[in-house]
């Protein structure tokens, strides 16, 4: 398990980035729910905790697709492909995430990045 | 409604058609398109793409197994709407009858004389615009990019990353002052001397010259800029001289209500060939980004299938993004009106702030440089604010 923040450090409606490889992005919805998801789009590179959360649905910051936290799943285009969804655990006031073992829907430019291209 | 045909088969006809299936239309659904391609995203063309990071691929828009129950009539344009008879005349000759019409055609690029003359001289704006810009930049040497807004200050950053020695000149005496305002467009126009691209404002082009190839771009002050590949880039003019004659009123665009509805019953418009009513502004404006076309379709789709009967929701303010030198610029709302604009984050100097635009002493835009989680929280904001009146 992978130690992300203290609860109390993550107020509601916030995010926090964890700087794994690939980044994944920890959210506190308003209704007190901590759900973990890839942090970047799958449609172009973006970081997902930067976007904005209502109820359970993020909207990239940057086209204003939405994913949903739970699932992962596309609620809004342009994106095409989900993110991953990470476990999270809490243990005395601390969140933990159980990384996901599937591949990423990484976009297209990050891939070219993280394969050497250039930027 | 038994048939609905959308005519123009980018952005802004995928997402009419989406929301045409979303709100249970069952019926006929024809998607027209002048470009031989399914619907592909525009905006990496002038930079993941023309850099090579990404493919044709990587471009489209579609899901995977994505079936909107539609047929795809592609490569060939309309060229003609009589409303009369319902019908629309397409360029291969064929007619299509059709009970409704989402106009969604787009805009073309402005040229020059020399775009068709001369090689080497580029507009950006389809695919195949951007496959051979991208041939030519890889040839390298010195590029010379005409008109300094969003399109053609992306493609100066891809390619002096691509390593080409490029300059950028501009009519005007700042570039992007119509978007960002006289303060901030200043701004944003120094990056180009931030990474060594030379930038020249206030001074028009007189002319492009060369054998069969392109060789230099004559200034109007005399001057003369050696090139090996130029890019016309002095924006776009709505595509709707089809619709001359038809009834459906025209201004800069096709006129439309703040719904999406034109002139003629049963035709609605969206994208950047509409220019919608903006009732808080009172007047009639021409929104071309890229999350306008994915927006507003799904308001004048309700507009078309219940006559405006329903009251959808009014769009968002305007947004659109440019991505510069590694840099990620965001603007949201409009520039034109506001009487003041103040950094309210972050530093010009560091090339990481947040600038608000101001009416009266209510937001109406915000502009950000690598600030985009501030950013999203201002956008949010200004869809509640007072929009500003228009500048005409």
């Amino acid at each position: 398990m992978i130690p992300v923040c203290r609860l109390a450090d993550l107020p509601r409606g916030e995010a926090y980035r964890l700087e794994t490889d690939p980044p994944v992005a920890v959210f506190h919805t308003d209704d007190g729910e901590v759900l973990a998801i890839d942090d970047t789009c799958t449609h172009q590179d973006a970081s997902l905790a930067d976007g904005w959360v209502e109820g359970c649905e993020v909207e990239c910051p940057l086209h204003a697709s939405k994913f949903n936290l739970r699932t992962g799943a596309v609620d809004a285009p342009p994106a095409r492909l989900p993110v991953r969804t990470h476990q999270v655990v809490l243990e005395d006031g601390v969140i933990y995430l159980l990384l996901s073992d599937a591949p990423p829907n990484l976009p297209p430019c990050a891939v070219a990045r993280a394969g050497g291209g250039f930027a | 409604m038994k048939a609905v045909a959308v005519v123009g088969a980018s952005l802004a006809g995928l997402s009419a058609a989406r929301s045409l299936r979303q709100l249970g239309y069952d019926g006929r659904l024809l998607i027209i398109g002048a470009e031989p391609h399914r619907p592909y995203d525009r905006p990496p063309l002038s930079k993941e793409f023309l850099a090579g990071d990404i493919d044709e691929a990587a471009l489209t828009l579609e899901a995977d197994g994505e079936d909107l129950g539609a047929e795809w009539l592609l490569g060939t344009a309309a060229v003609g709407l009589d409303r009369r008879e319902r019908t629309i005349r397409l360029g291969d000759g064929r007619t299509v009858r059709t009970d409704g019409v989402v106009l969604a055609t787009g805009a073309g690029a402005r040229t020059l004389p020399e775009c068709e003359s001369l090689a080497g001289v580029h507009v950006l704006r389809t695919l195949e615009d951007a496959r051979a810009l991208r041939e030519d930049l890889a040839r390298g040497g010195r590029l010379v990019v005409i008109g300094g807004g969003f399109i053609g200050a992306e493609v100066a950053a891809t390619a002096h990353g691509l390593g080409l020695e490029v300059t950028v000149v501009e009519a005007a005496p700042t570039p992007l002052a119509g978007p960002l305002g006289q303060t901030m467009g200043q701004v944003v126009c120094e990056l180009h001397a931030d990474h060594g691209v030379r930038l020249l404002c206030g001074v028009g082009v007189q002319g492009i010259s060369g054998g069969r190839r392109v060789d230099e771009v004559l200034l109007a002050d005399g001057r003369r800029l050696p090139a090996d590949t130029v890019v016309v880039g002095v924006g776009a003019r709505p595509c709707v001289e089809w619709l001359a004659g038809s009834g459906v009123a025209l201004r800069d665009g096709v006129e439309c209500d703040a719904y999406g509805a034109t002139s003629v019953p049963g035709v609605v418009a969206v994208g950047d060939c509409a220019a919608w009513y903006d009732p808080t502004a009172g007047c009639h404006r021409r929104v071309e980004h890229w999350t306008g076309a994915r927006e507003r379709p799904a308001v004048a789709v309700t507009t078309l299938l219940h006559g405006g009967a329903a009251a959808p929701q009014l769009p968002k303010p305007p947004y659109f993004w440019s991505d510069q030198y590694g840099l990620r610029i965001q603007f949201a709302g409009h520039a034109a009106g506001a009487e003041s604009v103040t950094v309210e984050e972050g530093a010009v100097a560091d090339r990481s702030f947040l600038a608000v635009y101001r009416r009266a002493g209510r937001p109406v835009a915000v502009l950000a440089l690598n600030q985009t989680r501030l950013f999203t929280r201002w956008r949010r904001r200004l869809a509640t604010a007072l929009p500003a009146a228009c500048s005409s």
